[in-house]
């Protein structure tokens, strides 16, 4: 038996669990931090932020404005205790990572600059121009190689949590890649920050590596997955490609028109269209900078109304940059045109960039408490995979970055605690139960009979992708979702007659492929059941059938609870915590910048 | 375009179990003028041969996996579009200058070490608590070192390099972009530690300024020109130590020792 054992084990190198180990290694320099990762960390999908990371930093801004701004953005389905502490932590948290040394833009006389983004009512957002999430991850990365006590396992994919008997999380077992050899990497405490899941639809702007890997894990282990159904749409993705066009360009000015040129947001309640030269464009919290669930409905919207130009790669509008000019594009948004010019053959500064709405986020994930813990003890979750929650039923653009940073500090505190408190643990069973993988992965991936006859991968991703774009998209009724859940449970059956070309051990992608495939299987069917069950309509979650938001009923969150031998999660729901911003109307435009008071206050 | 249009990849194999010599497969692949080399690559994974070996992940060019040569030159797949190629034949190997470990999979092991060797972050003991709020940093002392951060360690500059093949020791274009990034931070003050590294026997001098480097790097971070600035720093610190105690010549570096974090 290969076995490695440290302190705390952290499954992802992303911007949250380089944090967590970032947060140990200075907390607690006695102990062994081991980051798993099935890449090197800095190909992590955090590398692909552009616009920025959301905190408090200004004279002019306030914390509860932030707190406000967040709940509201999330139609109050975010926790509210959760959002505190994440709004009130934040500035440190962006300072500490200013002092590691990223290269965040600046105002002249040296301070950090901040811009505007959707939803938010005051310009909060920091921004390395528009490659914050490139540069969060490098200056991360980089900063880790200072600490001797984070060793690194790259090019290792966690396979399966090891529980012991006292139902704790004590590591993970996961395939060296180079040599396919299944490890059993052991500690006193795990925490999982593994990403999203966007892979499970066709045209998202996740890479490769987004396969809800890690949600995956913690389900089958028992932690259920909450709020699913809240999918995000970016409303500004590249045509064919699913490239993102940040949001930022929109903070920065930048205009959505439809085939006519008309500025259509203003027809969906969310403010009136200023002049571009008007200095009070943009306006925040207003059209261009409503939030993005708002935005993308009202793209389909368009579009069913006859108003989006057509492309060879579907409908699309224009993002219409060039009042702009060169020298601000260049300088704060240099990103957008390179990829403009590369992959859309547009230059932004001469014309208008097509543009559609795109999968970019998955609100859910794995269910944590405001310290990062799930419901198996020494288990935590930090980054997209998890749902703490602050984002609810919608993110507001730039608070993501900055939720890696909070959560997988907390995270990483969590972790260490428990670790201290509970350090003695059985290695033979956790070793057995890596056996146990290894054959498992065996008997599943290399011992099914000829090729011929067995289902292939990319057919079987294919038809995933078709069902959940088809059935559990921007909107979704009954019958579509019904239909959905249907073609998930046949795909469930057919993978397990899935065959692979390949069936050596070194460094071998399409066992990963595979193993990544039954990932998006679980974690789409947690996706397309609970917005099943979920017959109101919310934030990024809105159903045809049931187009009202439905407080009495629906101030919850849903929890997919895997189910040993059942083909299908059950739904179950908690309240969401509401401490002093009662639910009220989600408003967008003229009257949005009212200020309001929490209740009590 | 046409669907029936084609073009052919030639993919380098080689499988360290099996193999004794690496050896080329030729694929047949629908022709779309809208794909690039990786999405060619992709689709014979997909639906041809599973046992095709590369590496991927965000297909825009800033997560820096997908670097392989491509008719002979270090490129990102992701922006290697087929239309720049067509109608001839696309040949695909792994970046020169590595250890292949499988098929188009090279070893990285080496530039890791040699990234973690330039300490490529802030040092400095007199570490502000967060209350103080951040450091300042005028946009121009921002723009001393700002293009030497955008290097997202594709290797593309190690392939190209003509040194980086024969000297063990010299560290490569990307780390010591990477060090002299951190040298050049208005916030740092490790650069005697750092130079310590960047001074010894062929770990910097070994460059022989091709420029190369510079030449391919998809994000125009431009390590030669790095290097080139950081020898002539390197010289500097060089003649320094002859004449004050080490670390006394770095901007603040030896008033702030001892005035804990």
């Amino acid at each position: 038996m290969t076995t490695h054992q440290h302190d705390v084990i952290i499954i992802g190198g992303g911007g949250a669990g380089l944090r967590a180990a970032i947060a140990i290694a200075e907390e607690n320099p006695s102990f062994s931090v081991a980051c798993v990762s099935k890449v090197f960390p800095m190909r992590s999908h955090t590398v692909t932020a552009e616009g920025g990371a959301a905190a408090v930093i200004k004279p002019h801004d306030s914390l509860e404005d932030h707190i406000y701004d967040t709940i509201s953005g999330a139609d109050w389905l975010a926790d509210q205790d959760a959002v505190e502490r994440f709004v009130n932590r934040a500035p440190d948290e962006m300072i500490r990572l200013e002092h590691w040394g990223c290269p965040w833009s600046r105002m002249a006389d040296g301070s950090v600059a901040v811009r505007p983004f959707g939803g938010m009512k005051i310009e909060r957002t920091w921004f390395a121009a528009d490659k914050t999430g490139f540069h969060m991850l490098h200056s991360l990365f980089q900063t880790t190689l200072k600490y001797g006590a984070i060793a690194r396992y790259d090019e290792h994919f966690a396979t399966r949590l090891l529980i012991d008997d006292e139902g704790r999380c004590r590591g993970c077992a996961a395939i060296e890649l180079r040599t396919g050899t299944v490890r059993a990497i052991l500690g006193k405490a795990v925490i999982i920050c593994t990403g999203g899941a966007g892979k499970a639809f066709p045209f998202t702007t996740n890479g490769a590596i987004k396969t809800g890997d890690g949600m995956a894990m913690a389900y089958r282990a028992g932690v259920p997955l909450k709020d699913m159904e809240f999918i995000q749409y970016h409303p500004t993705g590249l045509p064919g490609t699913g490239i993102l066009i940040t949001e930022a360009s929109r903070g920065e000015g930048g205009i959505l028109v439809n085939k006519d040129g008309y500025r259509y947001l203003q027809d969906y309640d969310l403010g009136t269209a200023l002049d571009v030269s008007d200095p009070r464009h943009p306006q925040k919290r207003s059209m261009e900078l409503g939030p993005r669930d708002r935005l993308s409905q009202c793209f389909v919207k368009e579009m069913w109304a006859g108003r989006t130009i057509s492309t060879k790669d579907g409908d699309a509008v224009h993002l219409d940059l060039r009042h702009l000019g060169e020298a601000r594009i260049d300088k704060r948004i240099p990103f957008v045109r390179e990829l403009a010019r590369s992959y859309a053959g547009i230059d932004p500064v001469h014309e208008p960039i097509p543009v559609r709405p795109v999968v970019h986020y998955v609100m859910g994930g794995i269910d944590t408490d405001a310290n990062a813990a799930t419901n198996i003890p020494g288990l935590y979750a930090a980054g997209e995979c998890a749902c703490v929650s602050i984002n609810g039923a919608n993110r507001l653009g730039s608070n993501s970055l900055t939720e890696l940073l909070v959560f997988g500090a907390e995270a990483g505190a969590g972790a260490a605690r428990f670790a201290m408190e509970n350090a003695e643990y059985n290695l033979s069973g956790l070793e057995a139960q890596t056996a146990d993988e290894r054959e498992r992965i065996r008997r599943t991936y290399f011992s099914s009979p000829a090729k011929s006859g067995g289902e292939r991968i990319a057919v079987l991703r294919g038809e995933l992708h078709e069902a959940m774009e088809s059935g559990a998209g921007i909107y979704r009724d009954a019958d579509s979702l019904n239909a959905t859940c249907t073609k998930i449970a046949e795909l469930r059956e057919r993978y397990a007659r899935v065959a692979l070309d390949d069936r050596t051990n070194s460094f071998n992608t399409e066992l990963t492929a595979a193993l990544e495939l039954s990932s998006l299987l679980d974690v789409a069917q947690t996706m397309a059941h609970s917005a099943r069950e979920r017959t109101e309509s919310r934030g990024s979650h809105q159903r045809l059938d049931f187009p009202e938001r439905d407080d009495d009923h629906f101030l919850t969150h849903s929890l997919a609870c895997h189910r040993e031998g059942a083909e299908a999660p059950g739904i179950e729901y908690r309240p969401v915590t509401i401490t002093k911003w009662p639910p009220g109307a989600r408003t967008y435009g003229a009257d949005s910048g009212l200020k309001r008071k929490p209740a009590g206050t | 375009m046409s669907d029936s249009k084609t073009i052919t990849l030639e993919l380098f194999r080689y499988h360290p179990e099996t193999d004794s010599e690496p050896r080329f497969q030729s694929y047949e692949v629908p022709y779309d003028e809208d794909w690039v080399v990786l999405d060619a690559i992709n689709w014979i994974k997909d639906y041809v041969d599973g046992s095709v070996t590369h590496r991927w992940s965000c297909r825009m060019g800033v997560c820096g996996s997908c670097g392989m040569m491509v008719n002979g030159e270090p490129k990102l797949t992701c922006a290697a579009f087929l239309k720049s190629y067509y109608p001839f034949p696309v040949r695909v190997e792994p970046l020169v200058n590595f250890p292949v470990e499988r098929d188009l999979v090279v070893d990285m092991d080496g530039f890791m070490e040699k990234l973690r060797d330039v300490k490529p972050y802030i040092i400095r003991d007199d570490v502000n608590d967060t209350s103080q709020g951040e450091y300042r940093q005028s946009p121009a002392e921002l723009a001393q070192y700002k293009q030497y951060s955008m290097c997202i360690n594709c290797m593309l500059c190690y392939s190209a390099c003509p040194v980086v093949g024969h000297e063990e020791e010299f560290l490569g274009p990307a780390a010591l972009a990477l060090g002299h990034r951190y040298n050049k931070d208005s916030r740092d003050r490790g650069k005697s530690e750092r130079m310590e590294v960047m001074l010894s026997n062929e770990a910097m001098w070994g460059c022989t300024f091709v420029g190369e480097c510079s030449v391919v790097c998809p994000k125009h971070v431009d390590p030669a020109g790095a290097i080139q600035q950081a020898k002539a720093m390197g010289a500097q610190e060089y003649f320094k130590r002859f004449v004050m105690p080490r670390g006394a010549g770095t901007k603040g570096a030896g008033a702030s020792r001892g005035a804990g974090a």
